[in-house]
């Protein structure tokens, strides 16, 4: 196993930076539980450049999810278009998205799978798929799991380690795919403030050396704008773009930006309509419990 | 030779630790105190002037213990150990052999699920018990009747165990598997089968216990075989009938200790395993 990781290549890729393009248009996804439909998404339209953080913003049960479930080929859609760097995802004719390891997903709760080690959890991908050896693979998740400083944890199961640390595993376990596109559905809602610091760095360290193209769900204004290039606020129920904030400050960003004056007026400037539609889910629950 | 040493030595320091254990002697501390309550019982004819039910109607456990010890120099009491526990192995293992793929099968395809489930829902209230006289009159033997009331003892549970564990596999799990470009059979071999090995280990030391509660009753009903050694079932039985009280307790503890080192087998297996869980 130990010469295997010798030999075993480095992680980044070249030409990362010239994809993962997605192209959502007018998507509208209706579900159908028992009869009564209900429009999750509405018309919605985002353009996505190859190597962007793009940060959805939207209160809870908005379709957020629903929109990421489409791209990683989880659902089908109802109509409209998504495309990735140029090729059909799903659209007219062909309603539900091919998975693949191009669009990889990590989890609200974390999706470590709790009967393997960490190592093998990263080495997973490549062996399904079969792109690598079972021994290459464990070489190369325990040189990638380094590199995110989780050596002395490699050989660990999820159930031994803190979330912090499980979470980060997951992302290397997403990158050593090498995808197109990183999924991320609240990935670090559960964590305390000062947890959920470090993950962000530790992810703008990874986006810095990879620049893959990056879609984010979160609820969190300020990670939304101290990780994102844009900030996408979504309307409750059905979902649309709302608001779309550029967050045009440098990269490499670290936890210096959280008191400086620009990061506070993005924050103020997007609070705004992410409560007006947080205000109108609840007044919406509310009428549905009346 | 020199590697054997630490080897030794380690699962020396393993049963060491085990005894050393409070959780140990707590046990150990329970079950003395039980038969010194036992004994009291036992020897205390009547409770202050009343007749009290059990009280003074079984034997003392001193008196279980001699002859327990008689009982332990026949071949026929061994002969009865070997060949319940011959009896349980054989069907507890056909349950298992068949109930973990037949689970597996209903939990992975609606189809088969569709088709299977209701009668296998309807079978399934059935106490083994009462397919006695057809496993009589259907199997050759009496040797294969009771090991098929064993086998149904165990496979009902199994089965369910199974079926539930690999329906309550978190879907985060397949989509996490897919997403990475996992083949069905991958996410089959790979994430529903560890998946779902809690659930069989819970469901075989469930269906371990109840082979050993149906096999008694096999043997008591079918008259258990040869003569003088028909299982421990056969030696309750035989033991009331001939009237030897104490001989039927020394056949229910025997059973208890049975049941005790079977499930104490699976639980080590289930540890073996499921390197992921020894932490819980």
């Amino acid at each position: 196993m130990n010469t295997a990781s010798a030999q075993a290549n480095s992680t980044s890729s070249a030409d990362a930076a010239t994809k993962g393009a997605i192209s959502i248009r007018n998507v509208t996804k209706i579900y159908d539980p028992g009869g009564v439909n209900v429009l999750a998404v509405e018309d919605c339209s985002i353009e996505i450049a190859p190597g962007e953080v793009c940060m959805i913003v939207g209160p809870s049960g908005c379709g957020k999810t629903t929109l990421l479930n489409a791209i990683a080929g989880f659902h089908s859609i109802t109509s409209g278009q998504i495309d990735l760097d140029g090729k059909m995802l799903c659209g007219p004719g062909k309603p539900l998205a091919d998975q693949g390891a191009d669009r990889v997903v990590v989890f609200q709760n974390g999706a470590l799978f709790p009967w393997k080690t960490l190592a093998d959890n990263v080495a997973y991908g490549p062996i399904v798929q079969g792109t690598m050896t079972k021994a290459e693979a464990y070489g190369k998740a325990v040189d990638m799991l380094a590199e995110a400083g989780l050596s002395g944890v490699a050989g660990k199961y999820p159930g031994e380690v803190s979330s912090g640390m499980a979470r980060r595993a997951e992302i290397v376990r997403a990158l050593i795919n090498d995808p197109k596109v990183l999924l991320l559905d609240e990935p670090y809602r559960a964590m305390d403030a000062l947890t959920k610091s470090i993950m962000h760095e530790s992810l703008l360290e990874v986006y810095d050396r990879t620049k893959v193209t990056i879609f984010f769900i979160t609820h969190d204004l300020e990670e939304a704008i101290f990780l994102g290039d844009r900030v996408i606020v979504m309307t409750t129920r059905p979902a649309r773009t709302k608001k779309i904030v550029d967050v045009k400050i440098e990269r490499p960003r670290d936890y210096r930006l959280l008191s400086s004056e620009e990061f506070r007026v993005l924050v103020e400037e997007t609070k705004g309509a992410v409560h007006e539609e947080a205000v109108k889910a609840f007044e919406a629950g509310e009428r549905e419990l009346a | 030779m020199a590697q054997a040493t630490p080897n030794t030595e380690k699962s020396k320091s393993r049963i060491g630790k085990f005894v050393s254990n409070v959780t140990f002697w707590r046990g150990v501390v329970a079950i003395l105190v039980f038969l010194v309550l036992w004994e009291i019982g036992a020897q205390w004819k009547g409770w202050f002037g009343y007749m009290m039910p059990f009280v003074g109607k079984v034997a003392p456990p001193t008196d279980v213990i001699a002859i327990w010890m008689e009982v332990g120099q026949q071949s026929g009491y061994w002969l009865s150990w070997w060949l319940s526990s011959v009896r349980v192995f054989v069907g507890f293992l056909a349950a298992m052999i068949i109930g973990i793929p037949f689970g597996l099968a209903m939990a992975v395809n609606k189809y088969f699920r569709g088709i299977f489930f209701p009668p296998f829902e309807i079978l399934r209230p059935i106490p083994p018990l009462a397919w006695v006289p057809a496993s009589i009159i259907f199997w050759p033997t009496t040797e294969m009747s009771i090991m098929f009331i064993t086998f149904l003892g165990a496979f009902y549970t199994i089965v369910i165990n199974v079926l539930g564990g690999a329906r309550s596999i978190d879907v985060q799990y397949l989509r996490a598997a897919q997403s990475m470009g996992a083949s069905q059979w991958d996410l089959f071999s790979k994430i529903i089968l560890p998946g779902t090995l809690p659930s069989i280990f819970v469901g075989a030391a469930v269906g371990m216990g109840i082979t050993w509660e149906v096999v008694l009753a096999g043997e008591m009903m079918s008259g258990g075989g040869q003569q003088g050694g028909g299982g421990l079932g056969f030696f309750i039985w035989g033991s009331y009938m001939g009237g030897v009280m104490d001989q039927v307790i020394v056949g229910m503890i025997s059973i208890g200790v049975a049941g005790y080192i079977s499930s104490s087998l699976i639980r080590y297996l289930g540890h073996v395993c499921m390197p992921w869980r020894r932490m819980f």
